[in-house]
């Protein structure tokens, strides 16, 4: 046991500190400011946003005398009028217009605009360009790290599944996966559905929770990435859940959300008003916002806390600043690693919450 | 500026309801040792549930 706790330890820090030196490469230059180390809370605040941020391809480090940058480019899919498929090295990260079948594109802020030759771009007042947007179907980072983890979880339940196959005992590493899977059946969802009609939502449960939870822990990795605090994701994992609820609803659930018994007459339009926006609104965005406010104040949070190596190196010095910043940062990282297996275990029990009203049977009175 | 304080209000309710939240499960825990599981679970339901309450504010007062 406590053989098993130091060697976590040593891997949280372990990863704290090779997050710091990643961040501390990519810090010294920005993309906006190259050549010159980052020193101003403008350029933290803009390598923050620009660390939350979706993106068209991977940067894994800077070279601030050259100006280059190390990493991989992805493909390019836009829907404008016809279908455009090319890299994004095409782009240059952002520093040149893109041609594909007599057509120019420009990157600004990540999102792709239709332009000329020259890469005008005509802003109006808020600063938002006003050219045309092609549908962007893009293979980004995020799809990148979705695409990484549904492959990973395929292998690894794949072979728990392989496991059960051939006899009652699971080996190697699905040992790790069988209690976890236990969890989610008998702490989430067996309490909350029924014991009648949890089985038909296991996979579901057991699919959202798995792919939340490996894609946070995937945000605190070196090299990682944010994806579930993109809001797209969020939505999607909550629209998932609104559409199964609402699609295994009893009768008696859409009687007691539209024609509620035992309230008087004139009541029940309201209540069924109140009760269908809050099954269709506002359940699956509390769902969505909670994940996505928590994983987003996560990463701010760890990013200013590295930062703090800069904003404070003026008033205590280098080395105090930074053993500073690597101190707190150690601290958050590990509370943002009971975060993230926190936030999966909410949107599962949550979920289950909602189906299991859906689908009660009540007693008659 | 009007949003942002609203949203402040919103997050001092909600920091309010946690500690309480977090309180009486502490005593229930107290009173009752051998149900701790149960008043754990529903105490980190009803906390996810005003989390999002004030989660929502905030992105919402922000935006």
């Amino acid at each position: 046991m406590i053989a098993k706790k130091s060697i976590s330890f040593i891997v949280v820090i372990v990863f704290t500190i090779f997050s710091n030196f990643s961040f501390a490469e990519n810090k010294n230059q920005p993309e906006q400011t190259l050549g010159n180390p980052v020193d101003t809370q403008e350029e933290i605040d803009a390598y923050i946003q620009h660390h939350l941020q979706d993106a068209h391809d991977f940067v894994l480090f800077t070279n601030g005398n050259t100006g280059n940058h190390i990493g991989f480019p992805l493909p390019i899919i836009i829907w404008d009028e016809e279908l455009h498929f090319f890299s994004s090295s095409k782009f240059h990260h952002g520093e040149s217009v893109a041609e594909s079948n007599g057509k120019y594109y420009v990157l600004f802020h990540e999102k792709i605009y239709r332009t000329d030759a020259e890469g005008t771009l005509t802003l109006d007042d808020h600063n938002h360009p006003t050219n045309v947007r092609p549908l962007d179907f893009s293979i980004t980072k995020s799809v990148v790290g979705m695409l990484l983890i549904g492959t990973l979880m395929l292998l690894i339940f794949g072979a728990l599944a392989r496991d059960y196959k051939k006899g009652p005992l699971p080996t190697g590493f699905s040992r790790v996966l069988e209690p976890l899977v236990l969890y989610v059946r008998d702490e989430i969802a067996r309490p909350n559905i029924g014991e009648k009609k949890y089985r038909n939502y296991m996979s579901f449960l057991l699919t959202v929770f798995f792919f939340i939870w490996f894609l946070n822990l995937l945000g605190l990795m070196p090299f990682g990435f944010n994806v579930t605090g993109n809001i797209a994701v969020t939505v999607c994992l909550a629209l998932f859940t609104m559409i199964i609820y609402m699609s295994s609803g009893t009768k008696e659930f859409w009687i007691h959300i539209l024609w509620m018994p035992g309230v008087p007459y004139i009541l029940r339009p309201v209540l069924a008003i109140i009760e269908l926006i809050g099954y269709v609104l506002i359940k699956p965005f509390s769902l969505l916002i909670r994940l996505f406010a928590n994983i987003t104040a996560g990463h701010v949070v760890v990013m200013s806390l590295i930062a703090l190596m800069i904003t404070l190196k003026a008033a205590f010095g280098p080395v105090v600043s930074t053993g500073m910043s690597l101190f707190l940062t150690l601290f958050i990282s590990i509370i943002e690693i009971l975060i993230a297996f926190l936030q999966a275990f909410i949107f599962t029990m949550l979920s289950s919450l909602f189906i299991g009203m859906a689908v009660a049977e009540h007693d008659h009175h | 500026m009007y949003n942002l304080i609203g949203a402040g209000l919103i997050v001092i309710g909600g920091g309010i309801g946690l500690g309480q939240i977090g309180g009486k499960a502490m005593e229930g825990i107290a009173r009752q040792p051998e149900a701790t599981n149960k008043i754990q679970t529903a105490m980190i339901i009803i906390a996810a549930l005003l989390e999002g309450l004030a989660f929502g504010a905030l992105i919402l007062g922000k935006g």
